[in-house]
């Protein structure tokens, strides 16, 4: 139980997806400008990414890791060449999937994602995550955990960062340096901010 | 009359993606892996010729399939084409620069969500011919790789003191108390830089974000 509690505080916090690693920066800097916005985008990155994890790491383990076909009596096939566009097809049909599902089940909560729903599958977050846990070889359990960890580490940034370029309405910036170029300046303060958790362990 | 294939009009497309709008600077696209590998210039070199390759085919292709596919499930043929360039990219990395690919780790596949390349394919690609699309996504990769080159040649010489891997900052000057910038190899330092490039090349070119 432990080391699962560490993985996520370390997905969270310490590598945190967006601010050590970079990934999802685009939708971060298009969709930090009002809060609800943000919120929105980051509830839905969380349940995504969530779902994804763990069906990426299934394709990985009973598809395409070499000897992973042996229940189809294929045993020395290695397909793991074919993992990028695996992965990317399997986050597309599942952000389809969790659109259609989530449009029947609750609408409510469909009307507030809405359009950010389907550009979630080309958010780079959701296939970074994929990614890395077929790199770090995650177990079916780690890969949830690592799923929602960094989704919440990622809905947390954004929501942060639209805080703060609320505020910053305020004040009188540099034109050249408006917009993308304050908010990158923004993005490396949070960055430092966020390594100070480096180290902390359970 | 036919256009010649340098005329006056192709060669601002290719322009355009250089300077004026450039996608890092000026369209806000590919942030991710441009500050992910440029802690040194080896593997900035690398991301950004992989990356130029893949637009500017991609590019092609889909402008040659444009007719061809339904608007409906045009992202999904876009992915699959774009994963395909990345899939023979990535095995010619880890078949002769082995060493290169476990350090570029997984921002090789994330090409494929790159929004430069899924961009470029949605506003150029998608509307226009083969080579006038070749060209737009050759200019916006090498607009990338500017980017990338300058931020890993920075990076690497202010963090670890090296250019390439040879040693640039003379020994007389660590002697002397100099310590190389711990900052610049993390990602602090290449939100920073970022940012300043960014501020610079937008003082120069005269564009302001709107409010």
């Amino acid at each position: 139980m432990e080391h699962y509690i560490n993985l996520a505080l370390k997905s969270i916090f310490v590598e945190n997806i967006l601010l050590a690693f970079f990934l999802g920066m685009c939708s971060f800097l298009a969709c930090s400008k009002k809060v609800e916005t943000a919120m929105g985008l980051g509830v839905a990155v969380v349940f995504v990414l969530t779902i994804t994890t763990p069906a990426s790491w299934a394709v990985k383990n009973f598809l395409l890791k070499k000897g992973a076909l042996g229940w189809a009596g294929l045993p020395n096939v290695d397909l793991s060449f074919l993992s990028f566009i695996t992965y990317i097809a399997l986050i597309a049909a599942m952000v389809q999937i969790v659109e259609i599902v989530v449009d029947k089940v609750s609408p409510a909560l469909y009307s507030a994602l809405g359009i950010f729903l389907p550009l979630i599958a080309v958010n780079c977050a959701i296939l970074g995550a994929a990614l890395f846990m077929d790199q770090r070889n995650y177990n079916f359990p780690e890969s949830v955990v690592f799923g929602f960890g960094s989704g919440v580490g990622w809905a947390l940034a954004i929501i942060a960062m639209s805080a703060i370029r609320k505020k910053l309405g305020y004040s009188n910036i540099p034109s050249p340096l408006r917009g993308l170029g304050i908010t990158m300046l923004l993005t490396g303060l949070m960055s430092i901010g966020f390594m100070c958790f480096a180290g902390i362990s359970l | 009359m036919p256009e010649t294939l340098l005329s006056k009009k192709n060669r601002k497309i290719v322009k355009d993606g250089l300077w004026d709008a450039n996608p890092i600077t000026y369209q806000v696209l590919g942030i991710c892996s441009s500050l992910a590998v440029t802690t040194q210039l080896k593997t900035s070199l690398v991301m950004a010729i992989g990356l130029t390759t893949v637009t500017a085919l991609s590019n092609v292709v889909i402008s040659l399939l444009r007719n061809y596919i339904p608007s409906k499930i045009r992202i999904i043929v876009q992915l699959s084409v774009v994963s395909t360039l990345v899939i023979t990219i990535d095995q010619i990395l880890k078949a002769y620069m082995f060493d290169v690919s476990k350090q570029l780790s997984v921002f090789v596949g994330l090409i494929i969500t790159n929004c430069i390349v899924m961009g470029r394919l949605e506003a150029f690609a998608m509307g226009n011919p083969p080579w006038k699309s070749f060209l737009d996504g050759l200019g916006n990769g090498l607009g990338y790789s500017c980017i990338l080159i300058i931020l890993g040649i920075i990076r690497e010489i202010l963090g670890s003191g090296t250019l390439l891997g040879y040693h640039v900052v003379p020994q007389s000057f660590y002697q002397a108390g100099y310590v190389n910038n711990g900052m610049m190899v993390l990602a602090p330092g290449a939100f920073f830089l970022l940012g300043i490039i960014i501020w610079i090349q937008r003082s120069i070119s005269g564009y302001v974000e709107g409010r």
